[in-house]
């Protein structure tokens, strides 16, 4: 076994440990400065982990403790997780340089400690829940998850943000509770908890047609759960409170990176426990196709009411939800890597978005309301191509990574007889509606020129995120091919 | 009928609880009743393990001098989860009950609907 396998497993102890470590450092620089190293060194190690995967195309369970399968506990690497935990390790250490300067700002000296350690779950709980090949695993890992999520809102401490946290507090341990239950009732079925046994068992009761309604029900019930996670649409009205008022970092990780954990959890799920096809059998994928594409319509139909511009965002992650939930809800392989793709694409687009707001807000003395930054980006120029950038690739405008995504959902659902008119139609009113908020926005910001509130002093953190993340969705809108090839092998060896 | 429900008794007094538990969340205006609630979601599915891992007539895997007899006991993995369910359980109630402190100390009201209101006023 090639060294570099170890790597999936390195990361997420690496997070944990430094989580720990972090819970008894008091000093705020030192904590911040681990956290991004430690996100850092996570990309690095993922990228190699990719290339040496991608060479071999496997894809390997990987035994943890000395109990082999089917006792112990496992996880899985293969071209897909991969891919995306690089991605998404590397949108969080840009989200933290991206937001250093208000995150400094917002949280006490004194808890940043504190919030270093929560970060250093969230990214711990994302790989992981990429990673997994153990279902009981996936729901401890989700509600550490749901924790840090919910203590990144609330390290602002301010009367909205406590609200908010608490309704997304309530919501998300909807979500758990029955992921839960699911999760048992399927342990109940198939007596097993690793993934690939459970699979065994699911498809030998398939073949025999025996307990097919506790097992669409175990289907539907986890399929639920993780949308309320993810604010899968009707789901959705904790979103914009949580990730509107939470601080940029945290804005930016959670719009980013926490639902899509949640989404790659449900892709394992589908793919390697059910079967696609056990999945469509039931139509499952029907149901979570139809409310993807409501969310695309309502998130972006919310969107154009708000006039504050993180909400707008937060509202727009709603839309972009919806797409990911359309791709899963094809239910091929192709649609699943489609899915994959727009969250590569969104994570790098939405923080990119969150990250400028903030920088542009700083000179309006963090007056996020749209009518305030009006004329913005002149004193901060580099947030304002950010933003740019950004609303481009949202809108889906060719060479940048929103429209690679938007051609590779068009061109999966060409397969689906009845799916393919909605599917495009959908999209295109989508995009229509998504130019119809972003476009007026991003004129806004770059009209004539105002004074600033407060002068804006150069900020490199800001400017290397920034860059980066506008260089990464470039890299996805115009080398997509390539990413593209080992999504779809990727979910191929799922 | 009632030997279909004597049967699964266990399964039928966890989904009523989880049912309980749930409309409950959903539901009730009042933050601490709403913490209630979700612990009591919790209790069921334990329940649901607890009662699904326990085979009648055999005991807790625990070898006393050597004696590995297989039949003897019940599987330990669902005791496992119920214990590792347990602690997570545990700390997400710890959790929601310091942000709910917090509401407090900030609002000066537990009530959600009351909660709304004044964000309402405020206009945030």
């Amino acid at each position: 076994m090639p060294l570099s396998y170890n790597f999936p497993f390195i990361c997420i102890f690496l997070c944990m440990v430094s989580a720990i470590l972090l819970s008894v450092v008091r000093g705020a620089k030192l904590s911040y400065y681990v956290t991004l190293a430690v996100a850092i060194a996570c990309t690095v190690l993922s990228v190699i982990f990719l290339f040496d995967i991608v060479r071999d195309d496997v894809s390997f369970a990987f035994t943890m403790g000395k109990f082999p399968a089917p006792f112990g506990n496992e996880i899985a690497g293969g071209p897909l997780q991969a891919m995306m935990c690089s991605v998404f390790c590397g949108v969080m250490a840009m989200a933290l340089l991206g937001g250093k300067k208000e995150l400094f700002e917002d949280v006490d000296e004194k808890k940043m400690g504190l919030a270093c350690v929560m970060f250093n779950m969230v990214l711990a709980s994302i790989l992981v829940l990429s990673y997994t090949n153990d279902a009981f695993t996936s729901y401890v890992f989700i509600e550490i998850s749901t924790i840090a999520a919910c203590a990144l809102v609330m390290i602002k401490d301010s009367g909205p943000t406590l609200m908010a946290t608490i309704r997304y507090l309530f919501m998300s341990l909807l979500g758990s509770g029955m992921f839960l239950f699911s999760v048992i009732l399927l342990y109940g079925i198939t007596g097993h908890l690793l993934m690939p046994q459970i699979s065994e068992k699911v498809a030998e009761l398939m073949a025999m047609g025996d307990q097919r309604m506790l097992l669409a029900l175990c289907l539907g019930m986890m399929a639920a759960s993780l949308g309320v996670k993810a604010a899968m649409f009707p789901f959705h009205r904790w979103l914009p409170d949580a990730h509107g008022t939470a601080t940029t970092t945290s804005s930016a990780v959670l719009s980013g990176l926490v639902l899509k954990g949640y989404c790659m959890l449900m892709i394992l799920f589908f793919c390697r426990v059910f079967t696609l096809e056990t999945v469509r059998e039931f139509h499952i994928n029907d149901v979570v196709f139809v409310l993807g594409l409501a969310g695309m319509i309502v998130g972006s139909v919310c969107a154009m009411r708000e006039t504050h511009a993180k909400r707008m965002l937060a509202y727009s992650s709603v839309a972009q939800l919806g797409y990911v939930f359309m791709g899963i809800g094809l239910g091929t392989v192709a649609g699943i890597a489609a899915a994959c793709f727009q969250m590569l694409a969104h994570a790098c687009t939405k923080s990119l978005l969150f990250v400028s707001v903030g920088r542009l807000s700083s000179t309006t003395g963090h007056d996020k309301q749209l009518a305030a930054l009006r004329g913005s980006a002149w004193n901060a120029p580099l947030a304002g191509v950010g933003f740019a950038v950004g609303a481009l690739s949202m809108v889906g405008i060719p060479l940048f990574g929103g429209f690679a995504a938007k051609v590779f959902f068009a061109s999966a659902s060409i397969a689906d007889a009845e799916k393919i008119v909605l599917t495009l139609a959908v999209l295109a009113v989508s995009s229509i509606l998504n130019a119809l908020y972003y476009i007026p926005a991003l004129i806004g910001i770059w009209s004539h020129k105002r004074p600033a509130v407060h002068e804006a002093e150069w900020d490199v953190a800001c400017a290397i995120a920034i860059t980066v993340l506008c260089l990464g969705i470039f890299a996805l809108g115009i080398g997509f091919s390539p990413v593209m090839d080992i999504l779809v092998r990727g979910v191929e060896l799922l | 009928m009632l030997e279909l429900i004597v049967d699964n008794r266990y399964t039928l007094t966890a989904v009523i609880l989880f049912v309980v538990g749930l409309g409950n969340m959903m539901l009730h205006p009042n933050l601490i009743k709403k913490v209630v609630a979700f612990n009591i979601m919790d209790a069921a599915t334990f329940l649901l393990l607890a009662s699904r891992g326990f085979i009648e007539g055999r005991t807790a895997a625990i070898l006393t001098d050597g004696g590995a007899n297989v039949a003897l006991y019940v599987n330990p993995i669902p005791a496992g989860l119920v214990l590792t369910g347990i602690v997570v359980s545990v700390s997400v109630s710890a959790f929601s009950l310091a942000l709910i402190q917090r509401i407090y100390g900030s609002y000066g009201t537990i009530d959600m609907n009351e909660l709304l209101e004044i964000m309402k006023k405020k206009g945030e």
